[in-house]
């Protein structure tokens, strides 16, 4: 099984009957993802795509035995969905909100914490282009034939920056293992960290990717798991040079406000610990298949 | 979305915060006269603008008689007060708030943060106070002393007493400094700040514990809760290109060079300038129209980037996804139609449907630039833009 998802992980979608997430659950059933089922307070009884809608996420888990979910529900009720997503038992969550208050979030990360570890849910996001496994479940909204099947894990904060790299990738006839958004914002659920913990522990992955950007601490903070326990080749993007100090660059987490949270300190620090860093967006994929040769 | 220092004093106030007596003013006689009211014998006339540093820049003057407040503002009031934190161009005085001068014994610095480590709030305090916080890390670290906040259950008393007792508060003033930080707190956890910094708060000659300048920022995601912060949006702080493009949806960022910039997603829009700038240009911005790069959008973004007059290329980068490099080509065919681009473009598609949308693109008659890969984006735009240099085409408001 891939890191997070296979092909007959059943899914449910939180928020189904919005017109994006409408689009979006077509586009991965026709991917192969196996989608369960649906969740909107108030409309059960309904359905999608031909999946049965239901009124909490309980009762989707209990009628469908769903073990991983998206959610796609409006910016003030997302903290919301997740909670319940943990709290019904789902193993594997996908956040694809954008614009979720940051102490939202942090009521989220701090609620999940009831759960002993090795039963706590895992979310990635909010704000991201969702994980997939090419070849065996997309759950997000990336154009999935842009990846190929193959040995290469991708964890990155953004996500046409990741369908660059994947696409780079493809061009040079290399797969992906698995690609993870972990987001834009600056209070997410899993750090590039978390995630290369499991790649670390993948038997499909044997190159990683890491595609980080200006603000905040995580690409720091990996750079130092991966010097203590990554033994796999870490190849590393950050992007953000030319971005100003103190500045919000789109993505709510991408602001530089202190000391090693500017793309030239990041990329300092990873190359200090071994990692190999493309030095422009356009070499990714080259820099990758050096890795691999 | 950040506030004015009167307005961040006036919401720290009603959450248990002592603030020194201030009024508002718009005009130097209405400071005159303001003071009038407040009494006593000396008075602080600030500028205010959405930016630190204002002290050295001469936005914070001590005043004794009318004479001098009045003076003090007419230097003030339509200038642009440049601080090490605002661009060159400054941020325009409108307002300047006029206080009562404190008898000073001690200055602390006092920040609330979302500390992204631990995804909760720290407070982040210093003995230092007065010293912009990043100065103090470099010169006085050991004086830092930091808290964080159990997210659950809120900040403790005995959080606030450690603090009180690490700064050095003496006994009887504890109970004032802890009311202090809880409001504070308080104030930022219920209306969805990302950061209050009270940079001094002041123990006067007579034992009050005062915000005698106060900083607020709150999450933009957030404002939809707190109308009441969102009226205090003042538009004469912001970039009008920004306000221009936050208006409209997009998410906009002006910078000093001349390479426009056009992308979906804000780490593609980033690696764009990025690019850029390896191959010898500047960008003039960032900008992310989002996902969907629909035709409307596509024109809009036209729109804002040319309303910056030192822009003298717009590069295009489009990874479509979800939509079709053809329908995106169609998008940027019809923007070029509809607004008048009088710089060259280079358009950069990749993705879905990359060979129909190359195509779209060469057979509109259009004078467009075509490129392939990122890099070759990047150098055909500053290849553009340095030719017409040479030239002397094409070249805006020089």
């Amino acid at each position: 099984m891939s890191i997070f998802i296979d092909s007959d992980t059943p899914v449910i979608v939180q928020g189904i009957t919005g017109k994006m997430a409408r689009f979006h659950t077509k586009d991965m059933i026709e991917y192969g993802t196996n989608i369960v089922g649906g969740v909107v307070p108030g409309k059960s009884g309904e359905t999608v795509e031909e999946v049965p809608v239901f009124d909490t996420v309980k009762d989707a888990v209990k009628e469908t035995g769903a073990e991983a979910s998206l959610v796609f529900v409006p910016p003030p009720f997302a903290a919301d969905s997740i909670m319940e997503a943990a709290d019904a038992g789902i193993k594997y969550c996908v956040c694809i909100t954008d614009g979720i208050p940051a102490q939202d979030m942090i009521r989220v990360k701090r609620y999940m914490r009831r759960y002993p570890k090795d039963e706590r849910m895992v979310l990635t996001g909010p704000n991201c282009a969702g994980t997939i496994s090419p070849g065996k479940a997309l759950l997000g909204i990336m154009p999935g034939h842009i990846y190929l099947e193959g040995n290469v894990g991708i964890v990155g904060r953004s996500g046409t920056l990741g369908y660059e790299a994947a696409a780079q990738l493809k061009e040079l006839g290399l797969g992906v293992s698995t690609s993870v958004g972990i987001g834009g914002d600056p209070i997410n659920g899993s750090s590039f960290k978390d995630i290369l913990e499991r790649f670390e522990n993948d038997d499909q992955t044997d190159v990683i990717a890491m595609i980080g950007e200006i603000g905040g601490p995580q690409e720091a903070e990996a750079a130092e798991y991966i010097r203590d326990h990554v033994t796999k080749p870490v190849v590393a993007y950050v992007a953000g040079l030319t971005a100003p100090k103190g500045r919000t660059m789109g993505h709510a987490g991408a602001i530089i406000s202190a000391f090693g949270e500017s793309a030239s300190e990041k990329v300092e620090i990873l190359s200090a610990v071994g990692v190999t860093v493309a030095e422009n967006p356009a070499v990714i994929g080259s820099t990758i298949a050096g890795v691999i040769r | 979305m950040d506030i004015h220092e009167y307005q961040a004093k006036d919401i720290l106030s009603k959450f248990g915060v002592d603030i020194a007596p201030g009024a508002l003013a718009y005009s130097p006689e209405q400071a005159a006269y303001r003071a009038r009211e407040l009494g006593g014998e000396k008075w602080v006339v600030k500028a205010q603008v959405h930016a630190g540093g204002r002290g050295k820049a001469g936005g914070v003057k001590v005043c004794s008689n009318d004479r001098e407040i009045q003076e003090a503002c007419e230097n003030m009031f339509g200038r642009n007060l440049v601080t090490h934190q605002t661009s060159p161009q400054g941020k325009g005085i409108y307002r300047v708030y006029v206080e009562s001068a404190m008898s000073i014994s001690r200055e602390i610095y006092l920040g609330f943060v979302l500390d992204r480590s631990t995804q909760r709030v720290m407070i982040v305090a210093s003995g230092e106070g007065g010293m912009e916080i990043e100065d103090i890390s470099l010169q006085k670290p050991d004086s830092i002393v930091r808290s964080t906040v159990e997210p659950a259950v809120g900040l403790q008393d005995f959080q606030a007493r450690e603090l009180a007792f690490a700064l050095g508060i003496e006994d009887g003033m504890v109970p004032q400094m802890v009311r202090t930080l809880k409001g504070c707190y308080r104030a930022f956890r219920d209306l969805d700040a990302t950061m209050v910094e009270v940079n001094p708060l002041v123990i006067t000659v007579d034992n009050r514990i005062i915000a005698l300048d106060a900083k607020m920022t709150f999450d933009d995601n957030a404002l939809f809760r707190h109308p009441q912060i969102s009226e205090l949006r003042d538009k004469s702080q912001e970039d009008p290109r920004e306000s221009r493009a936050a208006d409209r949806g997009l998410s906009y960022v002006g910078l000093e060079g001349n390479i426009g910039c056009i992308v979906n997603g804000a780490g593609l829009a980033m690696a764009t300038m990025d690019t850029i700038k390896l191959a010898g240009g500047e960008p003039a911005n960032f900008l992310d129209i989002g996902g969907g790069a629909t035709p409307e959008r596509v024109a809009k973004a036209f729109r804002l980037v040319l309303s910056d007059e030192n822009v003298q290329a717009i590069l295009v980068n489009i990874f479509a996804g979800i939509n079709r490099c053809d329908w995106v080509a169609e998008g940027v065919v019809s923007a070029l139609k509809e607004v008048q681009v009088d710089v060259p473009v280079i358009v950069r598609l990749a993705g879905t449907n990359v060979e129909e949308g190359q195509r779209i693109l060469a057979q509109s008659g259009l004078p467009i630039i075509r490129a392939s890969t990122l890099m070759e984006a990047a150098e055909r735009a500053v290849g553009a833009w340095s030719n017409d240099l040479k030239l002397g085409v094409n070249v805006r408001a020089v």
